[in-house]
C-alpha cells in the first residue's frame, strides 16, 4: 500500500518531524510520497526529495498554499490521497490543524498521535493524558493518521532521490486569511528537537530566574521548556510548555526545575531517555520518574550546576 | 449572532483514569464525570461574547444519553441561553460527532461554533476540523483570543513556535486552547435559574446521520511503568552521575 505524507516545513526547508513521521510510514511498510504544499516551497521539495526511503514527492506550489491554512491544504490533501491507502502527517500543530479537515472530506476516521505500529490497520496511540495506550483497529479504506514524533526514530534527512513533481491544482476556498504570526526568535534547538531540555516551574517564582536555566542551556546545548503551572503564571510564554496540552519532548537528558510533576506535565517527558529532578520537596511526584533526584533549593542548586559544568 | 457551543460529558480531570482489568475499555465505574475542561473554555468565551453585546444567543449542545443533560444544565448554570441534547447511546467517534454537529449548524444556522480543541478523553483533536470541513466553513484552532470584527473573526491560534492570527469569514468554527480564558464558577441563584432554562431533545435518527464507529479498540492498557531512579547527595553527585553513569553531557 502507498503511503502519502503531508510534510512539515517552512517553504526554505524541511522540519525534522517529517523525518519522524516517514520512519512511522517505514514501520507500516510501502512506498512512500511527501506532499510539499506552500508558496515558493521549491526547496523544501528539493529537501524532501533527500529523504532517505522517499520515493516521489509533490510539490504544490501555491499563493492559496502559502501559509498552509487548513481550509485550502485539506482539499487538496484529500484529492491527492485517493490515490493512497496511508495519510500520515505529523501531530504537529499544522499537522493537527490539517489533517482531521482532510480526513472529514474523505469519509474516513483519523487515529491521532500513533506511537506504535502494530500491523497494517492496527495501531498503538494514549488516551487519558497518556494514562492508558489504546489499540485501535482501522476498518477505513484510506487511513489517516498522525505520527506522535517522539515514538519513531528520525530517518536520515540525506541519502534518497526520490522524483520530484509538480502538482498544478489549486484550492482557495477563499474564507480564510493569515494576518500575522509571532514566532520566537532563539538560537538554541527547538524543544521537541533538542537532545538535552531544562524546564522550570511554578518554583522558578517568575520569569526573570529562567535567565539561570538558559545559562544551563548555552552550555548543554539544550532548549528551555516549562511546566503548565509556569506559563499559566506567566513566568515564560505558552510555546515553552512542556506536558500533555503543550509540547511531547523526548530527549537524551531532560532537566525538571522547580516543577512538582502533575500528571499533565509527565506525559509530555516521560519518555525522556535520562530525567533529572531538582526540588526541595522530596515528596513531590516528579521524583517517581526521575532517574536522578536532587532534593535540594533550586535556588542553590543551580547555580551550583551551571558553575560545575 | 448566535453562538453554538459544544460540549462534551467527561471524567472529571482530576480522575486518574485506568484500563478495566480485561483490557477492553477504560474503567469509568463510579467515576466523578464533568463538563470537559476546554468545553468550558468554549461556554466562557460564548457567553462573555453574549455580555460584550457581540452575540445575542448562545445556545449549547450535547451528544450522549440523558447523563449529559447534567453537563448542558453546567453550562447553562455559566449563561448560556438553551440547551439541546443529541440522544443516543452509540459510542461515538469524532467523525460520527462531526456529523451530528453538522446537522445541528443546519438546523441551528449559528454565525460562531465554539468548542474545545480536545477532550480529555480521548485527546484525538479532530472533532472541531472535521466539523468545519463537513460544513465548508473556516476554521480556528487551538484560539487564544477571538475578536468579532467587521463581520470577520480574527483567532489568534497557538501554534509550535509561538502565534498565528487568521481571520476567518462568519460562520466560522472556533476551538479553544487553555489560555483563551479562565472560565467563571457557577453562582447558586444561576444554577437554580439554569433548572428552568429552555432543552430540546433530538436523535440521531431525527437528524438523519449514520454513526457507526470506523476504528475498533482492540485492546487497552496501562503505559509502561518508568522506575523510579535514585537521590543524589549533591550537585557534585548529580554532575559525575550524568558524565560518568548516564554519560549524557
Amino acid at each position: 500500500m502507498s503511503i502519502l505524507i503531508l510534510a512539515e516545513h517552512d517553504n526554505a526547508s524541511i522540519k525534522s518531524a517529517t523525518l519522524n513521521t516517514v520512519a512511522a510510514a517505514n514501520a507500516i511498510g510501502g512506498d512512500v510520497t511527501v506532499l510539499v504544499a506552500g508558496e515558493g516551497c521549491a526547496a523544501a521539495g528539493e529537501a524532501a526529495a533527500k529523504i532517505a526511503g522517499v520515493s516521489k514527492v509533490l510539490v504544490a506550489d501555491n499563493a492559496a498554499y502559502g501559509h498552509q491554512l487548513p481550509e485550502n491544504v485539506a482539499p487538496l490533501v484529500a484529492e491527492i490521497a485517493k490515490d493512497y491507502g496511508y495519510v500520515l502527517a505529523a501531530a504537529t500543530t499544522t499537522g493537527k490543524n490539517v489533517l482531521p479537515r482532510a480526513a472529514a472530506l474523505l469519509d474516513v476516521a483519523q487515529i491521532s498521535e500513533i506511537t506504535a505500529v502494530e500491523s497494517a490497520d492496527t495501531f498503538k496511540h494514549p488516551i487519558y493524558a497518556g494514562n492508558i495506550i489504546e489499540t485501535v483497529q482501522s476498518s477505513d479504506a484510506i487511513k489517516v493518521i498522525t505520527v506522535r514524533t517522539t515514538a519513531f526514530d528520525a530517518v536520515a534527512a540525506e541519502g534518497g532521490s526520490a522524483a520530484v513533481e509538480t502538482v498544478g491544482s489549486a484550492h482557495d476556498a477563499g474564507i480564510s486569511g493569515f494576518v500575522s504570526e509571532e514566532v520566537a526568535q532563539s538560537d538554541r534547538p527547538e524543544l521537541t528537537s533538542a537532545s538535552v531540555v531544562i524546564s522550570g516551574g511554578r518554583g522558578m517564582q517568575n520569569g526573570e530566574n529562567f535567565a539561570m536555566l538558559e545559562s544551563i542551556a548555552d552550555k548543554l546545548g539544550a532548549a528551555v521548556g516549562a511546566s503548565r503551572a509556569a506559563v499559566d503564571a506567566g513566568f515564560v510564554p505558552n510555546d515553552m510548555q512542556v506536558g500533555q496540552t503543550g509540547k511531547i519532548v523526548a530527549p537524551e537528558l531532560y532537566i525538571a526545575v522547580g516543577i512538582s510533576g502533575a500528571i499533565q506535565h509527565l506525559a509530555g517527558m516521560k519518555d525522556s531517555k535520562v530525567i533529572v529532578a531538582i526540588n526541595k520537596d522530596e515528596d513531590a511526584p516528579i521524583f517517581q520518574v526521575a532517574d536522578y533526584g536532587l532534593v535540594a533549593d533550586l535556588f542553590e542548586a543551580v547555580p551550583e550546576l551551571d558553575a560545575a559544568l | 449572532m448566535k453562538v453554538l457551543v459544544a460540549v462534551k460529558r467527561v471524567a472529571d480531570y482530576n480522575v486518574k483514569v485506568r484500563p478495566k482489568s480485561d483490557g477492553t475499555a477504560p474503567d469509568l465505574n463510579n467515576v466523578k464525570m464533568s463538563i470537559n475542561p476546554f468545553c468550558e473554555i468554549a461556554v466562557e468565551e460564548a457567553v462573555r461574547l453574549k455580555e460584550a453585546g457581540t452575540a445575542t444567543e448562545v445556545v449549547v449542545v450535547s451528544l450522549g444519553d440523558k447523563a449529559c443533560q447534567e453537563q448542558i444544565r453546567t453550562a447553562l448554570a455559566l449563561g448560556a441561553d438553551r440547551g439541546i441534547q443529541v440522544d443516543t447511546d452509540a459510542e461515538l467517534q469524532p467523525l460520527a460527532i462531526a456529523k451530528l454537529l453538522k446537522a445541528v449548524v443546519d438546523k441551528e444556522q449559528p454565525d460562531l461554533v465554539i468548542m474545545g480543541k480536545q477532550s480529555i478523553d480521548g485527546d484525538n483533536n479532530q472533532t472541531g476540523q472535521m466539523l468545519a470541513a463537513l460544513a465548508g466553513l473556516p476554521q480556528g484552532t487551538f484560539a487564544s483570543e477571538v475578536k468579532i470584527e467587521g463581520g470577520k473573526a480574527n483567532v489568534t491560534r497557538e501554534i509550535d513556535g509561538g502565534l498565528q492570527t487568521v481571520a476567518l469569514n462568519l460562520p466560522a468554527i472556533v476551538t479553544t486552547d487553555l489560555r483563551l480564558n479562565e472560565p467563571r464558577y457557577a453562582s447558586l441563584p444561576n444554577i437554580m435559574k439554569a433548572k428552568k432554562k429552555p432543552m430540546d431533545v433530538l436523535t440521531a435518527d431525527e437528524l438523519g446521520v449514520e454513526v457507526a464507529p470506523r476504528l475498533t479498540t482492540v485492546k487497552v492498557e496501562p503505559p509502561a511503568e518508568r522506575a523510579a531512579g535514585i537521590k543524589v547527595e549533591d550537585v557534585a553527585a548529580l554532575v559525575d552521575k550524568l558524565k560518568n553513569e548516564a554519560k549524557v553531557i
